[in-house]
């Protein structure tokens, strides 16, 4: 404004600002000065004139300002908030097996309560030793039910929810220390910012991804343009090369340095000189960086800004503008405009760049602009980013007049957005289209190999993203997202109106009904527009759409449509997972199940607000595949594992309380049930984190055993039944063989209760032991010298005269009849347990189980082509995916599990195809876990 | 290689390093046909000559169980049992006589043997003081003992159910009209004696109550050596339980005739109890007990029956 250093402390004056609110975007308030400096004259203060808190001050040396809002009033302090939390698809199972248990715990605890009152009054009264009164109060009758509640209130394991918080705290810390997901460029590891919803990773089936900076690098290089008709850079690929170009440059064109002033001016660029007289850019956009850069190339440096004065340098002339308004870029609007009045003319000139359907239908009339849309087109063709550069001359009265509406327009508190975007549209019409630009954004590396493992792996890819229709398309060709004709189809989505959009929809919904028995590689495509009105009014035909298709590209789509899809596919219970880079992801992000941020050049915002934050695309693979994949399994066998140990020692007291007289005694001890749950049995299990079903290189090669968590193949009522039933049987060898071994003038009851604790500890041990699949030193470490330390602290328990157990273990110890009671146990409960597993992993073997052996018996998969399909009769409703099997006479070499070969699998298939196998898994699965919802 | 990436490389190697990446050496076992079936073999091959073993054992074992509660009582108490147990006057003097079927080897024990008898009911199993058993005199660890914790204002010592329903038959065993000596000594756990029932405690106010119990005891001896009582304080776990009365120091031949005079004090008649007298040798194993040597021949037999199983499975339907 234009006050001296000196004067600044005197400042006096009003802010009138709005209520604190989270919107970081956005800060709508007025400054007015008092007198002497400008009386009452309104300044508006815009989010560019504020310091949000905690930002970093680059490229000044001070900054002056006034405290707006403070403490917990502060946008960030506001929009920091209590995050939703999210629930994994595992957790909410978790906790619907353990309701299942509180019912079950509810219903035993009734049966024995009344069967103990009864027991009470028919034979208890006649025990004279027990003394009974004859007539108690009512509440008597509670007595008995709420000893069999304590008694049974170990049924639901409380160590699950800190065993699990454990793990699942160091399964984040595997991801963040993962060496193989550190981007070596920038150094920066890949980062679990949610530590809870790990295993979810393992079960996504929908990735909504974005394109530039996601599956591209987001490093623009400027290739191509176009001006006055006339291409650069067609034969060379890079315009800054094109000799013609360069010649047009030299020769002072008027079209081409009209064309290189936009593209050095038009922008929000801050050149910065460095002491050696080089100038750099600072750019928020990295198109803008793209452009000034280009432009500096070719001779049009833009080489100062001071306040409101830009210096451009060009075949060594200075010209300097005056900068007048800046008519920021919204994704709204899709432009972004300058008006710059050049100081030696005094001309007022308004320059614009943007997408082309924001500038070209605006330009002026009588302009020829199809050579511009050919250009576009062609550009998009070829997966380059495409902007139109226009201008028009301002008359100084007109200007005038516009910035006045547009000064106040600014300084509204209210809808401010959008009359400011009115106010632009008044000014930016009647362009003078100059040309059009190309920028490429290369590839990441290894996106082509990501997308096609993980599609393998069934997991639908949907793309949205803010570009042009051509270009992602262009993108998701190069990068396997869709095949090209004629393995795949493309099927388009669009229309102005209503009707079109309706009957654009339909038609693709009846080809996809169709196509989807066949082995073709279909995709829908819809802009933002099309998306929109598809949203409003056919959600129904729309959600069809999206269950039956597996690839979609969106395109032109704003950051809340994003949103929208998320939540369209998280309604049909899909677990979907949402990867961007940029600010306009954030939305979609944060409303998937799961967020991943991609930390790159668009800045840290995406991955701020993601649940994992990666360095590359590409790490993304190794995320779900390896550390989802691990996780699920891992969760699915401890929470498993959890409940089954409970259950053993809870069986075993309710089995003792038929023969305690149904009056709820508890055969253990407190202190041993306490250890038992905490100590004995959470230790080893603990290390379970380390188990690995399949190596890591197995599951790259077949990741479609993916399958298997998505479904939720492992953790599932009926997985949890087999647990239910182990549980039962090994309680009742432990007290069968107890009672019996341990019959007579052994009975006591202390010697006992040891002896089957003992067992259950045994018995422990060895199921762990048959569960893990690999056994690195800690687990063996945890699993036997648990079993070792149990026998320590209970020797310790049993040299204290004060205890209960006081010499009971070492009694028991020394006694031949424990150690055969023990081995008898052992052999007892773990062989039949051993006999089905073997003979399951041999004759009904799942596609994990023959991967395991083809791993670890060395060589390829060759055995594969035998394996008969067995569907399990106890998963009823996700067995058709195990039908799928190997055609005979496949080739034998190193393959996915899966046919590629549409007529081979056809064969055995019935209806087969490679993908209608992903699609049934994804139909069954979500239909199974919608069976669940609904219980 | 410079010296740091030298150091990387350690690094990288380092066991907790191996651990972040999860990439500790681990063995993968895999439960080939052959390592499952030697596993039941083995199974099989250790259990059935173990359970033989055992089953020797207690084969080796001579025992002579009698039932006496229905026995003892005189004919014409039979129809009411409990009125006959109940009245102090009519005296309980009973007899029995068996003969010996086996040579027994001395040490015999002699157990008395209570049926559906519930010492592991939670109101019964919770009476108990082990604060005064151990020290004796202590009004306020008593609250557990209910309802047999105080009488006339005093606390009973020892106190609660378990103590109150002592059990008070006893035995006299004659053999060719000479009295077999029996040793009462030693039969409680020295641990309990020495560390659970005070050397000081006597029992005081005990039995004196208006609903009496079980046996009484002698107030001049100090609980640590009212064995009776403590074998009794050692609940058993099961409904049908034995508990050490005594040892005969001598050996008894074949068909030598044993005559016992026992005291039918205890009640088991309310409830349907049964009273057995039990008189056994032991071996390595313990008492009589068949079940381990059985439970361990028919896991042994099902493991190599499951071997043999897997083994033509596999000879079969080969899975290459």
């Amino acid at each position: 404004m234009g006050i001296d250093f000196e004067l600044l402390h005197k400042i006096k004056g009003v802010i009138e600002c709005p209520n604190p609110d989270k919107d970081i975007t956005r800060f709508d308030a007025n400054l007015r000065l008092f007198p002497p400096f400008i009386d009452n004259d309104v300044c508006p203060l815009t989010i560019k004139n504020t310091i949000l808190q905690s930002c970093y001050l680059r490229n000044t040396e001070w900054a002056c300002g006034v405290a707006v809002y403070t403490g917990n009033e502060t946008k960030l302090g506001m929009s920091r908030g209590i995050p939703e939390p999210k629930l994994t698809a595992m957790d909410a199972m978790i906790d619907k097996l353990t309701g299942a248990i509180f019912v079950f715990q509810i219903v035993v605890v009734m049966v024995l309560g009344i069967a103990g009152n009864v027991w009470k009054d028919t034979e208890a009264r006649k025990q004279w030793y027990v003394q009974y009164p004859i007539e108690g109060p009512w509440y008597e009758l509670l007595v008995i039910p709420l000893r069999f509640e304590l008694l049974c209130s170990i049924m639901i394991p409380i160590s699950i929810k800190v065993s699990l918080d454990l793990v699942k705290s160091l399964y984040a810390k595997f991801i963040d220390w993962d060496a193989e997901m550190i981007d070596y460029e920038t150094g920066i590891p890949s980062h679990a910012t949610n530590t809870a919803i790990s295993e979810d990773l393992g079960q996504v089936e929908y990735i909504m991804t974005d394109k530039t900076g996601t599956l591209t690098e987001n490093r623009m290089i400027f290739r191509r343009c176009c001006i006055s008709g006339v291409f650069y850079g067609n034969e060379s690929g890079d315009a800054l090369k094109d000799t013609k170009l360069l010649n047009a440059v030299a020769g002072g064109s008027p079209d081409v340095v009209q064309f290189l002033t936009v593209m050095a001016i038009c922008n929000t660029v801050v050149p910065i000189k460095s002491k050696t007289g080089a100038i750099s850019y600072k750019a928020q956009s990295q198109d803008e960086d793209a452009l000034v850069n280009a432009a500096a190339q070719l001779h049009m440096v833009y080489a100062n800004k001071n306040a409101n004065i830009l210096e451009i340098r060009f075949n060594g002339s200075v010209i300097k503008y005056e900068v007048l308004e800046i008519l920021e870029f919204t994704s709204d609007r899709k432009r972004m405009s300058v008006v710059v009045k050049d100081c030696q003319t005094g001309k007022i000139v308004l320059l614009s760049k943007g997408a082309d359907e924001a500038i070209l239908p605006y330009a002026f009339v009588g302009q020829q602009t199809r050579t511009f849309i050919e250009a576009v087109e062609q550009y998009a063709q070829l997966g380059l980013r495409t902007l139109c550069l226009a201008f028009r001359e301002l008359r100084e009265d007109e200007y005038q007049e516009w910035s006045l509406m547009f000064k106040e327009a600014s300084s509204t508190l209210v809808d401010r957005e959008w009359r400011i975007a009115e106010v632009c549209q008044r000014l930016e019409h009647d362009f003078e289209v100059l040309g059009v630009t190309a920028i490429e954004d290369r590839l990441q590396d290894g996106v082509p190999e990501t997308i096609e493992t993980l599609r393998k792996a069934g997991i639908n890819f949907w793309m949205l993203t803010g570009d042009k229709q051509n270009t992602a398309i262009q993108i998701a060709l190069s990068c396997n997202f869709i095949s090209p004709e004629p393995k795949g189809q493309l099927l388009l989505i669009d229309g102005k109106t209503e009707d079109e959009v309706c009957r654009s929809l339909e038609r693709v919904l009846l080809t996809m009904r169709i196509t989807s028995s066949e082995p073709k590689d279909v995709a829908f495509v819809v802009d933002g527009w099309a998306l929109e009105i598809a949203l409003k009014h056919y959600r129904k035909a729309f959600t069809e759409l999206a269950i039956l298709s597996r690839t979609a590209i969106c395109c032109r789509v704003t950051p809340s449509q994003k949103a929208q899809l998320v939540e369209l596919l998280k309604s049909c219970d899909y677990r979907t997972l949402a990867i961007g880079d940029g600010g306009n992801d954030v939305r979609m992000i944060q409303q998937a199940d799961i967020g991943v941020g991609i930390s790159g050049r668009e800045g840290l915002q995406a991955a701020r607000a993601a649940d994992y934050s990666i360095g590359k695309f590409r790490f993304l693979k190794r995320l779900i595949l390896v550390h989802g994949r691990y996780s699920y399994n891992r969760t699915a066998f401890l929470s498993q594992y959890s409940f089954y140990k409970s259950l053993v020692i809870c069986f075993i007291q309710i089995f003792f309380s038929f023969i305690s007289g149904v009056s709820g005694t508890s055969l253990f001890n407190s202190v041993s049930l306490m250890a038992y749950n905490v100590f004995y049995t959470s230790v080893p299990v603990l290390v379970s984190v380390l188990d690995k079903d399949l190596s890591e290189g197995t599951v790259m090669q077949h990741p479609q055993i993916l399958f298997y968590c998505q479904a939720g193949r492992l953790l599932n009522p009926s997985t949890f039944a087999g647990w239910f039933g182990r549980s039962l049987f090994h309680a009742i060898v432990v007290f069968v063989i107890t009672i019996h071994a341990y019959a007579y003038e052994k009975s006591e009851m202390e010697e006992l209760s040891m002896v089957a604790l003992s067992g259950c500890i045994w018995l422990q041990a060895f199921v762990v032991a048959l569960e893990t699949n690999s056994f690195t030193i800690l687990q063996h470490l945890a699993i036997w010298g648990n079993l070792v330390a149990f026998y320590v602290i209970n020797w310790i328990f049993s040299a204290i005269p004060a205890s209960g157990m006081y010499t009971i273990m070492f009694r028991l110890c020394r006694q031949p009849s424990y150690w055969i009671t023990m081995s008898l146990i052992v052999a007892a409960g773990m062989g039949p347990v051993l006999a089905l597993k073997y003979f399951r992993y041999t004759y009904r073997p799942s596609k994990i189980n023959t991967l395991q052996q083809a791993e670890r018996m060395g060589g390829p998969i060759l055995t594969l082509g035998n394996i008969e399909p067995h569907p399990r009769p106890m998963e009823k409703e996700v067995v058709s995916p195990l039908q799928i099997s190997q055609p005979k006479n496949r080739n034998p070499v190193y393959e996915p599990l899966l046919s590629d070969s549409p007529n081979s699998s056809r064969r055995s298939l019935g209806s087969g195809a490679p993908f209608d196998f992903f699609q049934s898994q994804s139909r069954l699965s979500s239909s199974y876990s919608r069976n669940c919802k609904d219980n | 290689m410079t010296d740091t990436d030298r150091g990387t490389q350690r690094d990288r190697d380092s066991a907790f390093s191996l651990f972040t990446q999860q990439s500790l050496p681990a063995c993968k076992p895999v439960l080939t046909p052959e390592w499952v079936i030697m596993t039941f073999l083995f199974i099989g091959f250790i259990f059935i000559p173990v359970g033989l073993v055992t089953l020797r054992a207690s084969h080796s074992v001579v025992e002579i169980v009698e039932r006496y509660d229905i026995g003892c009582v005189p004919e014409p108490f039979r129809i009411d049992k409990v009125s006959y147990i109940q009245d102090d006057s009519i005296p309980k003097n009973c007899s029995l006589s068996f003969k010996v079927p086996k040579y027994m080897k001395a040490p015999i024990y002699i157990y008395y043997q209570l049926e559906n008898y519930y010492q592991n009911h939670r109101r019964y199993v919770k009476s108990r003081s082990d604060k005064q058993l151990l020290h004796g005199q202590n009004e306020h660890g008593i609250s557990s003992c209910q309802p047999v914790e105080v009488n006339n204002d005093r606390p009973i010592i020892p106190c609660g159910l378990i103590a109150w329903s002592l059990f008070n038959d006893t035995f006299t065993f004659i053999r060719n009209r000479a009295e077999l000596k029996v040793n009462r000594k030693n039969i409680a756990w020295k641990s309990d004696r020495e560390h659970k029932f005070g050397k000081n405690v006597y029992p005081f106010n005990f039995q004196n109550g208006t609903l009496i119990g079980g046996g009484k005891l002698n107030p001049t001896i100090p609980l640590s050596d009212q064995e009776d009582l403590i074998v009794w304080m050692r609940t058993s776990a099961l409904p049908s339980f034995r508990k050490l009365y005594g040892r005969i120091e001598k050996d008894l031949d074949v068909d030598d005739v044993v005559v016992v005079h026992l005291m039918n004090n205890y009640n088991t008649y309310s409830f349907g109890g049964k009273k057995k007298l039990v008189l056994s040798t032991t071996s390595w194993l313990g008492g009589k007990n068949d079940f381990l040597g059985l439970a361990y021949v028919f896991i042994g037999s099902s493991s190599v029956t499951i071997a043999v199983v897997f083994t033509l499975l596999h000879l079969l339907s080969p899975r290459h």
